[in-house]
């Protein structure tokens, strides 16, 4: 797996807000058909990471590459054959809520493939909000009438409408009562490897780690500090990893683990 | 470069028809393969798919959607292929169509449902004013929930930022009254009684109701978007857990904003136009200042200005009722700020409208005229 060249290239990243300096000098690797987990204190920059590689947000400096691709200065309407091949899952889910759960994973096959038949459509969001593991009434009904998780799945099912091979993945199982979040971590592993996914997730949640997560990136001091198996960022000697994962969140997410296995 | 999928038909030998398909079965290059494949009129047996290059879910369910609808069996799938059509294959087993009517039933239904809203909307706002009425009198007898401070915060919102825009809107009027009076006038050689026009039309009328307009669209609309917005970031519920009744908080404040800024605006309004109709007087008419103020004192009677300063907060009252209440109504999601805004200026606009011809005729029937 480790062959290929990286799908997601990240070199001297710099974000800042006025002042405030989010990354510095930061670089990260996400290579071909793994889940990356990234973890971090609240306020590192896991989301402004994120939002500089899918391009939101334009960084100060460093190289952003995706499929190859440079990302630096990329306006909203250049990049389109990159934007064609991921799909991003907002924390919220993030749908249009004046359309249906159909209809929101219906809006970039629209936009890319207009002359596509409305009735092959109709069949391609079904088998979507399927594999999103949603119930089929949930294509008709429109977002405010979805729970939580129900709209992370809808979001999930629009971020997959269009055959990507990268998906971003911000805080899915955030809000999610415990059986739910370890459905959406064993649902994620599922389609990653059905589809050949690979998947750039941003969590607090240690469960989805240590169950799904091939390796872990730990953003911290405006960097990624460590990259890597959970086993090899513990043999690091870095405080935050060790209170991170040595805590008793952490240690109970390592039992519950190790007893699955 | 990927090759674009495609299909060939061949006749098996035990009967029957084979489809083989080739290319890149995925959605970049599916092309019109859709209606292809559903235009096939042969019973197809088998599917092929030894020949194809790549596959993803689209073209998976089109393979497996043919398969279904034909009885075929699927061959030459790779585990690729035989994983991603096992994926798609279990959508089908629940068919839930979208409800659909006769254009004819639709209107219909619109129709009605557009009538029920309006009774709706007529009984939920005389449920508003209702409870209104019920936060004033628990003010009144809890002075200490009285919210000052939020007052003061809306009369400035409300009334002194308001005074640029509005100053400008009637010095223009009043030079446009004067201006077209005067031509209207002159022949019949009147254009003296133009400074009646500009007195009387002001102060009775359209310093009030240009007033009103603008106010309705500065400030009525302001109040169904913050509060609507409010609704919508779960604000207005946190307050009431908290012991906070919204319409104390929110909505009398503004009220009690807008119904004590209207006179002071119109009046101001009315007086500004009085000073633009004046200027083009001392301009085009060659009539000094002096002599305008003493004509309009004498030709504008004390009752216009009554008449003026009694409509003006009613006018206010409905506004921030209207933009109140509709602010109140939001729920579900955030397109519902935008209608809703909207209808609060349309709602208070024409109230206003209306309103202002019940007291046109009013205050002639009492003779203040």
């Amino acid at each position: 797996m480790a062959d290929a060249s990286p799908i997601i290239s990240v070199r001297g990243l710099r974000n800042a807000f006025g002042e405030q300096v989010i990354h510095d000098q930061l670089d990260l690797d996400v290579r071909p058909g793994e889940i990356l987990g990234v973890v971090g204190g609240s306020g590192t920059g896991k989301s402004v990471l994120m939002r500089s590689i899918i391009g939101l947000q334009e960084p100060e400096a460093g190289e952003v590459e995706v499929f190859g691709t440079s990302m630096r200065g990329k306006e909203e309407d250049e990049a389109f054959d990159v934007r064609k091949r991921w799909g991003v899952m907002f924390q919220g889910g993030a749908l249009f809520s004046t359309l249906t759960v159909a209809e929101n994973v219906q809006v970039p096959l629209r936009e890319f493939y207009p002359h596509f038949d409305a009735k092959l459509l109709d069949e391609i969001a079904r088998y979507k909000i399927h594999l999103s593991g949603l119930p089929p009434e949930a294509a008709h009904k429109y977002p405010s009438e979805l729970s939580g998780g129900m709209k992370k799945r809808a979001g999930l099912a629009r971020s997959l409408a269009m055959d990507p091979e990268l998906l971003f993945l911000d805080e899915p199982t955030a809000g999610l009562d415990p059986i739910g979040a370890s459905n959406f971590d064993e649902l994620t592993r599922n389609l990653q490897e059905t589809l050949e996914l690979t998947v750039f997730l941003i969590t607090h949640d240690l469960d989805t780690l240590y169950a799904i997560c091939d390796r872990v990136a730990v953003l911290a001091d405006k960097k990624v500090i460590a990259i890597g198996k959970i086993d090899e960022l513990l043999a690091t000697d870095h405080p935050w990893i060790h209170e991170y994962f040595s805590g008793p969140r952490g240690r109970a997410a390592r039992l519950g683990h190790e007893r699955n296995c | 470069m990927a090759q674009a999928a495609d299909f060939t038909e061949e006749q098996l030998p035990e009967g029957g028809t084979m489809l083989r398909l080739g290319g890149t079965l995925a959605i970049s290059q599916i092309g019109d393969l859709d209606d292809r494949l559903r235009a096939i009129a042969a019973e197809v047996k088998q599917i092929d798919l030894s020949q194809i290059d790549h596959i993803d879910t689209v073209g998976a369910w089109l393979v497996y959607r043919t398969a279904r609808d034909h009885g075929a069996q699927i061959v030459g799938a790779d585990s690729d292929a035989q994983r991603l059509i096992a994926a798609v294959s279990g959508s089908d087993d629940v068919e839930v169509e979208t409800p659909k009517l006769s254009p004819a039933l639709r209107v219909l239904h619109e129709v009605g449902e557009a009538v029920v809203e309006i009774v709706r909307m007529f009984i939920e706002f005389v449920g508003f004013i209702g409870q209104c009425v019920k936060g004033f009198g628990n003010l009144i007898l809890h002075p200490r929930r009285f919210r000052m401070h939020s007052v003061i915060q809306h009369f400035d919102m409300v009334g002194v930022r308001a005074l640029g825009i509005i100053g400008l809107m009637s010095f223009l009027i009043g030079i446009v009254i004067a201006q077209q009076g005067a031509v209207q006038l002159r022949q019949f050689g009147a254009e003296i009684w133009t400074v009646n026009l500009i007195g009387r039309l002001t102060m009775r009328e359209l310093g009030v109701l240009m007033t009103a307009i603008m106010v309705a669209g500065r400030s009525g609309s302001a109040f169904a978007a913050q509060i609507g917005t409010m609704k919508i970031t779960e604000e207005v519920d946190a307050m009431r857990t908290i012991g906070v009744v919204p319409v104390e908080a929110l909505v009398i404040p503004r009220i009690i904003a807008t119904v004590i800024m209207m006179p002071l605006l119109g009046l101001y309004a009315s007086l500004v136009a009085i000073i633009g109709g004046g200027l083009f007087c001392w301009m085009t008419l060659d009539m000094p200042p002096a002599t305008f103020v003493q004509r309009i004192r004498e030709v504008t009677p004390l009752t216009d200005f009554y008449v003026g300063m009694v409509k003006a907060p009613v006018f206010g009252a409905i506004i921030a009722l209207a933009g109140c209440f509709q602010g109140m109504r939001v729920h579900g999601n955030s397109e519902q700020v935008g209608l809703k805004t909207t209808a609060a200026v349309v709602q208070a606009i024409f109230l206003v409208i209306v309103l202002d011809a019940f007291f046109a005729v009013f205050f002639t029937e009492i003779g203040w005229n």
